[in-house]
């Protein structure tokens, strides 16, 4: 049985921005071992020489030209903002970088 | 600023240097050229109004999906192979998630475990001519976030009321270069981190892959600084300057940056691991965040994106298109110009070596090609706040110029105005000469002599001085002349009609 501690489970909520109570966060613990354990499953069908897959489809260079398409007028761009301002969305100050 | 366990006055850096050697590290972001974005068709494009040359996939609109643009992956390559990097057979884009609203999606597509290019080299040519190599770890692909205007009462981070969000650069292609950890530059440092990125910058403009304008922001790097005492081999702890974005601001930041490092460490404290912001004012860093969960970005393979595969065939194609290396160009020119190397320096700095290139290919001598766009065209650039290239001014107008006054049809100042009338757009060299009858007064009805002539009678004394053998005198009349022919006449010529008059041998 995998080891994932209560601790991880925080960790990745606040990393993730997802808001869990004390007993989601213990029963999520719990939940994501067992998950663990089964992915864990696969490796053991794996032979060495099986390169590991990048994509489910057997697909490479998948290409665009370089064309320039459609874009939105600013009106557009801004329909779903919350708020906007000087045809820029308007968020919340957040203390990071710049 | 109380905790003096992290917090210590910098030592100058001679002091610093006395007890420390530094240890460096670059990343540099490159902006592509490309038309369009890394994996929209939205235009890449520079100065647009906000939030207009954006899709829906540059918004992170949901159940929109990623194409990538095969130019970008070929200019990613040619950059590599400019780094002398190995170019991967098979790379994938994975996911670097965070929150932060320049970013919509909330995770921004780039390489992690798999870049395009890796294992590379650039050897940089410091002032003295010493060359420092250093190693490239990789350059790997991703986009750019969108634009953040942080307002309210401080107009800066902290202390602001709100953010205001363009996304108009979001998705537009880069190609990441880092290097590896930096050992052995002591005090060259701060001059090896701006040769370093200036070298960067002149292969992506030489690559014509990026615009290469470092205050668009289309160049930017972030310069990782840290201390260890001399004769120690355990790195320090290091902090990261971000978007540092000009060469000088990169070598004062590193300079900045290892006098605060040593100033710490030498009053027994400790490094703090953060980013740090340039302060362009005070040429100082300030703290940023200190690097913690933030960093914990959860990579995982781009489910949306197949692999990229590069065929040896198709990086042979490639590296065939290569244009020569700027740094052996340069070796090449400075060489064959016969120019000082303070007057190469010079035409690097002001970025004119494409141009004097191209005008000497159109026939002209460097020297004169240098004197021109050093000097008249650089002028007029700067009187009208352009830089001397967005002029307009053909190597062949140079050339035309230039045949003109060798042929003595017209002089130095009528060439002067010629080009103006050039960039006014009233035609070529000799069109303007014929149109405006600016060609050098010839003697042919006698209206030099006249002007001569006259000018002599006029000044007396000078006309004695000369006769009594000052032929330096003669300038003194050739001033007058030039008035009396609107600037025409050709200097020698009435040198050589005052001589006849007085009877001396020229």
């Amino acid at each position: 049985m995998s080891e994932i501690s209560r601790a991880d489970v925080e960790h990745l909520a606040k990393l993730a921005h997802i808001s869990m109570t004390e007993q989601e966060l213990e029963k999520m613990a719990q939940e994501l071992a067992v998950i663990v354990d089964s992915m864990a499953t696969v490796s053991e069908a794996v032979s060495g020489e099986i390169p590991a897959t990048s994509h489910p489809l057997p697909l490479t260079n998948v290409f665009r030209e370089d064309e320039v398409g459609h874009v939105f007028t600013a009106e557009q761009s801004l329909l779903n903002a919350p708020d906007a301002e000087a045809g820029r969305f308007k968020v919340p100050a957040i203390l990071d970088e710049e | 600023m109380t905790d003096t366990l992290t917090d210590a006055s910098p030592l100058s850096f001679e002091e610093a240097l006395e007890r420390f050697d530094p240890v460096l590290g670059f990343e540099v972001h490159v902006e592509l050229n490309t038309k369009t974005k890394m994996f929209s068709s939205a235009p890449n494009a520079f100065g647009d109004e906000p939030n207009t040359n954006v899709n829906e996939v540059c918004l992170g609109l949901p159940g929109t999906l990623p194409v990538v643009n095969g130019k970008a992956v070929e200019y990613a390559v040619k950059l590599g192979l400019a780094l002398n990097c190995e170019i991967a057979e098979r790379c994938r884009f994975a996911r670097k998630q965070y929150f932060y609203p320049d970013t919509p999606k909330n995770w921004q597509t780039s390489q992690y475990d798999e870049p395009i290019a890796f294992d590379g080299y650039l050897d940089i040519e410091l002032d003295d001519g010493e060359v420092f190599r250093v190693e490239i770890e990789r350059a790997h692909m991703e986009e750019d976030a969108g634009k953040l205007t942080h307002a309210g009462t401080s107009g800066r981070i902290q202390g602001a009321d709100y953010s205001l969000v363009d996304y108009n650069r979001s998705g537009i292609p880069l190609v990441e270069i880092v290097t590896k950890p930096i050992v052995g530059a002591g005090s060259r440092g701060p001059e090896l981190a701006r040769a370093y990125v200036s070298a960067v910058r002149d292969i992506v403009k030489g690559l014509d892959i990026s615009d290469a304008k470092m205050e668009r922001g289309n160049v930017r790097c972030d310069a990782n600084v840290s201390m260890m005492p001399k004769g120690t081999t355990t790195f320090g702890t290091r902090s990261e300057t971000k978007n540092v974005n000009s060469l000088r601001a990169v070598e004062h930041a590193v300079t900045y940056e290892m006098r605060r490092h040593a100033g710490i460490l030498a009053a027994g404290g400790t490094i703090v691991q953060e980013t740090r912001h340039w302060q362009e004012g005070s040429r100082t860093t300030s703290s940023g965040r200190p690097k913690s969960d933030a960093d914990d970005y959860r990579y995982f393979p781009e489910p949306d994106l197949v692999p990229i595969v590069t065929t040896a065939a198709w990086v042979e194609e490639l590296r065939a298109q290569l244009p020569e290396p700027p740094a052996d160009r340069k070796r090449r020119l400075l060489a064959a110009w016969g120019f000082s190397e303070q007057e190469f320096r010079d035409v690097v700095a002001a970025g004119l070596l494409d141009e004097i290139d191209e005008t000497v290919a159109a026939g002209v001598s460097p020297s004169v090609a240098r004197k021109w766009w050093m000097g008249e065209i650089s002028r007029l650039a700067n009187a009208r706040d352009l830089e001397p290239a967005a002029l307009g001014v053909e190597p062949v107008t140079i050339s035309a110029l230039n045949g003109l006054i060798t042929q003595g049809r017209i002089n130095d100042k009528i060439a002067r105005q010629v080009l103006e009338h050039v960039i006014a757009g009233e035609g070529t060299p000799e069109e303007i000469v014929t149109a405006r009858g600016l060609e050098v007064v010839s003697d042919d009805s006698g209206a030099l002599t006249a002007a001569v002539e006259k000018a002599m009678a006029e000044n007396p004394d000078v006309v004695e001085k000369i006769a009594a053998g000052k032929l330096k005198a003669i300038g003194a009349l050739i001033g007058p002349v030039m008035k009396e022919t609107r600037g025409q006449a050709d200097a020698g010529k009435v040198r050589e009609i005052v001589l006849a008059k007085l009877g001396i041998e020229g």
